[in-house]
C-alpha cells in the first residue's frame, strides 16, 4: 500500500519527503556557512585564505581561485549530467540514462577527487582543524558538502547498478532517479553558494 | 525482487515481543513513544525531587554540587527530549493517521525508525548516569564551560551524542508526519476541515525540520571543539562564546512551542467536545498557531538579553517576544468563547484542559514580563524564570498531555481511566502545581538564582522553599494516583464503545480500539466536525466491501538501523573505529530496508 | 465572622502583592530583593517593572475570572442545550486589538529605558574592573590603584562604571538591590553603571547568576556603600601594602608564606600561597587568586561563602574543597594544605593572614 496508494496532493510522497528534507538541510547548511561567515573577519593567526600582510611579513594565501573554479565548472556539469539522465528516465531512453547517470558519477567523483586535494594542499600547508578559526569553520563547512556529495554518489551508483540489473525501466526507476536529481542539484547549489562566500568575497 | 536480505519478518506474528520490535503500525509505535515517554517522565519528576528535596531548607547537605548539578541538568533534558516530547509524539502517532481518516502514515517504516532512534538516543543520554558522568553544566549547556578546559570527562559528549541521535529521531518523525497530512488525508478533508490537534502537529513538525538542523551543527561543533582541539566556542583560541548561545537559543526557542503546541491542538479537540459546541474561531486558532511559529524563529535572542547585546537588538527582539502573547492571547480568548455558552460537563479530561488555560496563561504573563529586557535583567536565572517555565511546561504541556490521556484512553485501549481517580490526580496536581511553583515567584522577586545546590539562611527564601518542596511531593502523590488508574484500566476488560464522548473527529468513528488497518472503510468527510455532521444529517457509514485492505508487513530493518546509529553514537563515546561499525551496520539495514518487498 | 474572613483575605492578598512588589518584608527581611531598589538605574527598572506587573494582574483577573464564569455559568444542566456558533469576526479584532494596545504599553516604556540603561556612564563615574573567576570576583580600581576580592567598598551618590569581563566560563555580576544583571563574557567587555543612593553599614548582596561550574551556588559578593569620608578612609587603607606579622605566631605564619619552604614536607610537595595570591610588598605576587594584602579588612572570605573568622580560615587552608566544593579539584585550583602542613603550621598562617589588616 503505503507511498504510491494514495496522495491528495498528486505529489508522491516520497518526492515531497526529499523536499522537505531539503528544506531541513538548508538550515543546516546555513548554521554551517554563518559560523563561516562570523570568524571570516577574525583569523587570529596564519595559514591564511588569501594573501595577507601582518606586520610586514607577507603571508601567501591558501586559496586557489582558479583550480577550484575548475572543480565548481565540473559540479556544474554533472548537474547538467543530471538533468539530462532525468530526462532519459522519463522518456523511457534507458540508454541515454544509463550514459549521463554514469557522467554525473564521474563527475561528481572528480569534483571529490579535487576536494580531497584541495584538503592535502591546506593540511601541507599548514592548516589544521585547530590551526585557526578559517581551518575549522572552512574544514566543517566543506567537509559536510563533501560527505552530501559522496552520499549523492553512492545513491547514483546504487541507481545505476540497479538499473543495470534489471536492465528495464521501471516505473519506479525513472521516479527515484527523479528524486536523487532534486537531492544532486540541491547540493550543487549549496556549493555555488560556498563557492561565492568562501572563494569570491574579498576578505 | 530477488536479493532480500535474511532478514524477514514471519507474517501474522501480532503479539509477543517481536511483534512490537518490528511493528511499523502507528498505534503500536504511539504506544511505544507513549510507555516510554512516561517511565522518563517519571525518572525525570524523580530526579526533580530529589531537586527540591535539598532545597527544602538552607544549606541541604543531602546532595553534593556536583550531584545536583548533574539533577538539574539531567531534569531538564530528560522532562523535555525524553519525557515531554516523546507523550507529545505518542499523541500524534496514534492520531494523526486516525483523525485525518488514513490507515497508516506515509511512511510506516520511517516512523519505526524515528522511535527505535529516539529511544537509542534516550537510553544513550541516561546511560550517562551509570558511568557518573551525567551532564553537569545546565540544559543549554553554555559554552566556555562546556570546553574541555573545564569540563573533563564525557559528560559533555554524552550531551551531544545523545542530542544528535534525539535529533536525528525527531526529525524523521516530523518530515514523515509532514508528509502524511500533506498527501494522506481522506476524501473530503480539506486543510480547512483539518482537527486543530492536526494543525498544531503540522506546525511542530515544521519547527523541528527548520530548528534541529542549527542546533545539530552546534553539537557537532562542541564535540569539535573537545575531541579535535577546534576553537568554535573557546575564546582563548579565538572563538565565540555567544556562537554557541545563538546557535542553542535559534533551535531552543522554537522547541518550546514544539512542547506545547501539541497540548493546545489537545485542548482544542478537548474542549469543544465537553462543551457540547464547535470549537469557537476554528481559523483564528489555526493562524495563530502559524504566526507563533513564524514568530518563535524571530524571538531567540531574549534568552540573551543579560549578554550585554546592544540597545537596537535588545529592543527589536524585545518586541517580536512581546507580539507573541497576541497571537497566544488570540488561542486563549478562543478557548473561553468555546466554552461560552456551551453545555460543559466536567470530565477529568476537560478539568485538565480548563486548568490548562489557566495555568498557562499566568506562565504566559510572566513570560511577557521577561520580555522587557530592563526587567529581564532582574529576573534572568532567577526562580522567576524558574517559575516562567514550569508554569507554560507542567501548567501547559503536561496539563494538556494529561488532558489527552484521560480523553482518549478508551480509544487508544477500548477501556476507560477511572473517573474518580482521575479528579483526584486533577487536583492533586493543580494544588500541588501551584503550591510547588507560585512561590518561586516569590523567591525569584527576592534575588535567589536558579541552579544553586544550597543557599544561606538569612536570605528571606526558606519558607517558600519549604512550601515548593512540599507541593512537589503531592505532584509525586498525584502521579502515583495516575498510574494506579491506568494498573486499574489494564485489569478491567475492555467495554469503551466507539465514541463514548460523543466528539466530533474522526478517531471516534471506528472501533475502540480501533482495528489494524485504524477503518474498515475510508470515511469521506463533509464538514469540519464529521461526526457530528453525520450525526445531524442522518449519515450512517458505509458498508464494509470486501476490498483487500493491504497493510504494510513488518520490517527489523528501522530497529537494526537505529542500532547502528546507537553503536555509531557510542562509538563517538569512546573511540572513532565503533562508529565505523555503526555505519557499517546502518549501511547494511538501509541496503536490506530497500530491498525489503513492502507488499 | 464574615468580617474576619474578609480580613485575612484581605491579609492574604495584601501579602501577595507585597511579595512581588516590595519584597515579603510582612515576614522576612530580603537582603537581596529585586524589588527595593536603591540606585537611579534600579529604579528605573523598578517603575517598568511596578507598571507591567499592574498590567499583568489586569490580565491576570480577567483571565481566571472569566474561567471562573464560564465554569459556573455554563455548567451542564438539564435541559439546557449548548448554543451552536462557529465564531465572531468582531470579536476575533477586539481580542487581537486589545493585546496589542496592552503589548504596546508595556513596549513603549521598555523602549525608552533600554537605551538610558545601556548608556555611557559620566565622566565623574569611579571606574571599578571586576573579572569572574571559578568561583570568585576580582575588582580593581585602576584609577586608585587597588586591588581587592569578593568585597568593594563604593562611595554614595557619585556613579560608579563597572569593566566587567571574565577570565574563564560565563559568569553574571548581579546586585539585585543596585541594578540589572550583567554576563560576564569571556573575550568581551560589558559595561554598566549606577548611581547608589542610600549608604548603609549592612553590605548590598551580589552573587553570580550563570550557572559557571561546582561551586556556583558559592560565588557571592558584597557591596558596601559608604558616605564619602568612610569610602575615603577605606581607600587610603587598601592603598597601604601589606602590614608585617606583629605577634611572635604570625611572623613564622609569614615566614612560612614568603619563603615559600615549608611546602616540602613528608608528604610530598605542594606549591605555596605566593604562587597565587598577592601581598602587596612582599614576594608574594601571584595573580590567579584573591589578593590577600588586606584579607583582614574583609568580612568573608572564599567569595562571600563564610565569615572570615579564625576557624574558617584554618579550615578553608586545610581543606577548601570541603568548604566550597571544587576549588581544589580543578585545574589550578587552591591546593589541600592538610595534607602538606601541621596543624600548628595552618594556624600561624592564620595568625598573619587576620594582621593583614
Ligand atoms: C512551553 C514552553 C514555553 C512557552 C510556551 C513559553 C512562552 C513564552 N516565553 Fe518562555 N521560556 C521557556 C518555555 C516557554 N516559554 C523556557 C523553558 C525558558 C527558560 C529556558 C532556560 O533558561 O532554561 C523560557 C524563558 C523565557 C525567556 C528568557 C528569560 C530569561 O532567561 O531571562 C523569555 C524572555 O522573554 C520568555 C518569554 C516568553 C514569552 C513572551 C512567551 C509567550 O509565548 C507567552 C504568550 C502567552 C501569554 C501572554 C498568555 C496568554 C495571553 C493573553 C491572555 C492575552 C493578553 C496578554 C497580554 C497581551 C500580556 N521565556
Ligand atoms: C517539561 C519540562 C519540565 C517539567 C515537566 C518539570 C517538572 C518539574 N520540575 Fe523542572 N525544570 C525544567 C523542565 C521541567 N520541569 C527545566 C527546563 C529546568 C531548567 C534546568 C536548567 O536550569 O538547566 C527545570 C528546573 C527545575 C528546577 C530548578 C533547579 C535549579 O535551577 O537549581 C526545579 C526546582 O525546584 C524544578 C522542579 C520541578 C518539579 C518539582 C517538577 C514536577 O512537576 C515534577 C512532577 C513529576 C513527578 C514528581 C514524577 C512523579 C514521580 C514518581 C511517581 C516517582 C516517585 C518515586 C521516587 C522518588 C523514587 N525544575
Ligand atoms: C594554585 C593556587 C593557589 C594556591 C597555591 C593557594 N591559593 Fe588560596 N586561593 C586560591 C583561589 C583560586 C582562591 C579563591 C577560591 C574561591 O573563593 O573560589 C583562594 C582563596 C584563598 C583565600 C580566601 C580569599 C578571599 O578573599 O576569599 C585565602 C585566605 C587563601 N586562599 C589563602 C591561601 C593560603 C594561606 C595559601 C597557602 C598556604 C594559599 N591560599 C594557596 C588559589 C590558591
Ligand atoms: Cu560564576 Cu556562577
Ligand atoms: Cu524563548
Amino acid at each position: 500500500m503505503s507511498q504510491e496508494a494514495h496522495s491528495v496532493t498528486g505529489i508522491d510522497s516520497r518526492k515531497l519527503l526529499m523536499w522537505i528534507f531539503l528544506a531541513s538541510d538548508c538550515l543546516f547548511f546555513g548554521a554551517l556557512i554563518s559560523t563561516y561567515l562570523i570568524f571570516k573577519d577574525n583569523i587570529p593567526n596564519p595559514p591564511y585564505p588569501t594573501d595577507r600582510i601582518v606586520n610586514g611579513e607577507f603571508f601567501h594565501g591558501l586559496l586557489n581561485i582558479p583550480l577550484t573554479s575548475v572543480s565548481t565548472f565540473v559540479l556544474l556539469m554533472s548537474s547538467v549530467a543530471m538533468v539530462l539522465a532525468v530526462y532519459g528516465a522519463q522518456n523511457n531512453n534507458l540508454k541515454m540514462m544509463k550514459g549521463w547517470l554514469l557522467s554525473t558519477i564521474v563527475l561528481g567523483i572528480a569534483f571529490l577527487l579535487f576536494q580531497v586535494y584541495e584538503f592535502r594542499h591546506f593540511l601541507h600547508e599548514g592548516l589544521g582543524l585547530s590551526t585557526n578559526q578559517f581551518g575549522a569553520s572552512f574544514y566543517l563547512m566543506t567537509g559536510f558538502h563533501g560527505v552530501h556529495v559522496g552520499i549523492g554518489v553512492i545513491i547514483l551508483i546504487s541507481l545505476l547498478f540497479g538499473s543495470f540489473r534489471r536492465n528495464s525501466l521501471g516505473s519506479d526507476t525513472g521516479f527515484h532517479i527523479e528524486t536523487a536529481g532534486l537531492y544532486w542539484h540541491f547540493v550543487d547549489i549549496v556549493w555555488i553558494v560556498i563557492f561565492t562566500l568562501v572563494y569570491l568575497m574579498p576578505y | 525482487m530477488t536479493a532480500v536480505l535474511p532478514l524477514t519478518v514471519k507474517e501474522n506474528s501480532n503479539s509477543g515481543i517481536w511483534s512490537w520490535l518490528t511493528t511499523v503500525d502507528h498505534k503500536k509505535i504511539g504506544t511505544l513513544y507513549g510507555i516510554s515517554g512516561v517511565i522518563f517522565f517519571i525518572l525525570a519528576g524523580a530526579e526533580a525531587l530529589l531537586i527540591r528535596t535539598q532545597l527544602a531548607a538552607p544549606n541541604g547537605t543531602i546532595i553534593s554540587a556536583n550531584v545536583y548539578n548533574q539533577l538539574f541538568t539531567m531534569h531538564a533534558l530528560m522532562m523535555i527530549f525524553l519525557g515531554v516530547m516523546p507523550m507529545g509524539a505518542a499523541f500524534f502517532n496514534w492520531l494523526v493517521p486516525l483523525m485525518i481518516g488514513a490507515r497508516d502514515v506515509a511512511f510506516p517504516r520511517l516512523n519505526a525508525l524515528s522511535f527505535w532512534t529516539f529511544l537509542s538516543g534516550g537510553l544513550l543520554l541516561t546511560s550517562s548516569w551509570l558511568f557518573g558522568e551525567a551532564p553537569d553544566v545546565g540544559w543549554f549547556a553554555y559554552a566556555p564551560l562546556t570546553e574541555k578546559a573545564y569540563t573533563i570527562g564525557k559528560a559533555m559528549d554524552f550531551y551531544a551524542a545523545g542530542l544528535i541521535l534525539l535529533g536525528v529521531a525527531s526529525t524523521i518523525a516530523s518530515l514523515n508526519f509532514v508528509v502524511t497530512i500533506i498527501n494522506m488525508r481522506a476524501p473530503g478533508m480539506t486543510w480547512f476541515r483539518m482537527p486543530v490537534f492536526v494543525w498544531m502537529i503540522f506546525v511542530v513538525a515544521w519547527l523541528l525540520i527548520l530548528s534541529l538542523p542549527v542546533l545539530t551543527i552546534g553539537l557537532v561543533q562542541i564535540y569539535f571543539d573537545r575531541n579535535f582541539a577546534t576553537n568554535f566556542f573557546n575564546p582563548t583560541g579565538g572563538g565565540d562564546p555567544l556562537l554557541w548561545q545563538h546557535l542553542f537559543w535559534i533551535f531552543g526557542h522554537p522547541e518550546v512551542y514544539v512542547l506545547i503546541l501539541p497540548s493546545m491542538g489537545i485542548v482544542s479537540e478537548v474542549l469543544p467536545t465537553f462543551a457540547k459546541k464547535p470549537i469557537f474561531g476554528y481559523s483564528a486558532i489555526v493562524f495563530a498557531g502559524l504566526s507563533i511559529a513564524v514568530l518563535g524563529f524571530a524571538v531567540w535572542s531574549h534568552h540573551m538579553f543579560t549578554t550585554g547585546l546592544g540597545p537596537v537588538p535588545s529592543i527589536v527582539f524585545s518586541a517580536s517576544t512581546m507580539a507573541i502573547g497576541v497571537p497566544t492571547g488570540v488561542k486563549i480568548f478562543n478557548w473561553l468563547a468555546t466554552l461560552w455558552g456551551g453545555s460543559i460537563r466536567f470530565t477529568t479530561a476537560n478539568l485538565f484542559s480548563i486548568g490548562f488555560i489557566a495555568l498557562f496563561t499566568i506562565g504566559g504573563i510572566s513570560g511577557v514580563m521577561h520580555a522587557s529586557p530592563p526587567i529581564d535583567t532582574q529576573q534572568q536565572d532567577t526562580y522567576f524564570i524558574v517559575a516562567h517555565i514550569h508554569y507554560v511546561l507542567f501548567g501547559g504541556a503536561v496539563f494538556g498531555i494529561f488532558s489527552g490521556f484521560y480523553y482518549w484512553w478508551p480509544k487508544f485501549f477500548g477501556r476507560f481511566l477511572d473517573e474518580k481517580l482521575g479528579k483526584i490526580n486533577f487536583w492533586l496536581f493543580f494544588i500541588g502545581m501551584n503550591l510547588t511553583f507560585f512561590p518561586m515567584h516569590f523567591l525569584g522577586v527576592q534575588g535567589m538564582p536558579r541552579r544553586i545546590y544550597r543557599y544561606d539562611t538569612d536570605l528571606g527564601w526558606d519558607m517558600w522553599n519549604q512550601v515548593a518542596s512540599i507541593g512537589s511531593y503531592m505532584l509525586a502523590v498525584g502521579m502515583i494516583v495516575f498510574l494506579y488508574a491506568v494498573w486499574k484500566a489494564y485489569k478491567t476488560e475492555p467495554n469503551a464503545p466507539d465514541n463514548p464522548w460523543d466528539a466530533p473527529t474522526l478517531e471516534w468513528a471506528t472501533s475502540s480500539p480501533p482495528p489494524e488497518h485504524d477503518f474498515d472503510v475510508i470515511p469521506v468527510v463533509h464538514d469540519r466536525d464529521p461526526l457530528w455532521y453525520n450525526r445531524d444529517n442522518n449519515i450512517v457509514q458505509e458498508q464494509v466491501t470486501d476490498e483487500h485492505i493491504h497493510m504494510p508487513p513488518p520490517s527489523y530493518y528501522p530497529l537494526l538501523l537505529s542500532i547502528g546509529l546507537l553503536v555509531g553514537g557510542i562509538g563517538l563515546l569512546t573511540t572513532l573505529i565503533i562508529s565505523f561499525v555503526g555505519v557499517l551496520l546502518v549501511f547494511y539495514a538501509i541496503w536490506g530496508w530497500v530491498l525489503e518487498p513492502t507488499s | 465572622m464574615l468580617r474576619f474572613r474578609k480580613t485575612t483575605f484581605f491579609l492574604f492578598v495584601n501579602s501577595i502583592f507585597s511579595s512581588f512588589l516590595f519584597g515579603c518584608s510582612a515576614w522576612q527581611s530580603d537582603p537581596q530583593t529585586t524589588v527595593n531598589p536603591k540606585s537611579d538605574m534600579a529604579v528605573l527598572i523598578q517603575d517598568l517593572y511596578v507598571l507591567v506587573f499592574w498590567l499583568s494582574v489586569g490580565v491576570f483577573i480577567f483571565i481566571m475570572g472569566a474561567i471562573v464564569y464560564v465554569s459556573i455559568r455554563f455548567r451542564e444542566r438539564p435541559g439546557v442545550e449548548a448554543k451552536q456558533f462557529h465564531g465572531n469576526t468582531k470579536l476575533e479584532i477586539l481580542w487581537t486589538l486589545i493585546p496589542i494596545l496592552i503589548v504596546l504599553t508595556i513596549f513603549l516604556p521598555t523602549a525608552s529605558a533600554i537605551p538610558k540603561i545601556k548608556s555611557d556612564a559620566p565622566a565623574n563615574a569611579l571606574q571599578i574592573d571586576v573579572v569572574g573567576k571559578q568561583w570568585w570576583f576580582e575588582f580593581k580600581y585602576p584609577e586608585l590603584n587597588i586591588t581587592t576580592a569578593n568585597e568593594i567598598h563604593i562611595p554614595v551618590n557619585r556613579p560608579v562604571s563597572f569593566n566587567i569581563e571574565s577570565s574563564d566560563v560565563i559568569h553574571a555580576f548581579w546586585i539585585p538591590q543596585l541594578g540589572g544583571k550583567v554576563d560576564m563574557m569571556p573575550g568581551h567587555l560589558n559595561k554598566m553603571w549606577f548611581t547608589p543612593t542610600e549608604a548603609r553599614k549592612n553590605a548590598y548582596l551580589g552573587q553570580c547568576t550563570e550557572f559557571c561550574g561546582t561551586s556556583h551556588a558559592n560565588m557571592l559578593f558584597r557591596v558596601f556603600v559608604d558616605e564619602q569620608e568612610d569610602f575615603d578612609k577605606w581607600v587610603l587603607s587598601q592603598q597601604q601594602n601589606g602590614m608585617k606579622a606583629q605577634s611572635e605566631l604570625a611572623k613564622e605564619g609569614e615566614k612560612l608564606i614568603l619563603n615559600n619552604i615549608a611546602f616540602v614536607t613528608d608528604n610530598g610537595t605542594a606549591i605555596g600561597c605566593v604562587t597565587c595570591h598577592k601581598i602587596e610588598g612582599t614576594n608574594a605576587m601571584g595573580m590567579l587568586a584573591p589578593d590577600l594584602t588586606h584579607i583582614a579588612s574583609r568580612s568573608t572570605i572564599a567569595a562571600g561563602r563564610y565569615e572570615n573568622t579564625k576557624e574558617n580560615l584554618i579550615k578553608w587552608i586545610s581543606n577548601p574543597s570541603r568548604m566550597k566544593p571544587g576549588v581544589s579539584e580543578r585545574s589550578g585550583g587552591m591546593p589541600i594544605y592538610e595534607d602538606y602542613l601541621t596543624p600548628e603550621q595552618i594556624e600561624s598562617i592564620v595568625t598573619y593572614l587576620l594582621e593583614l589588616k
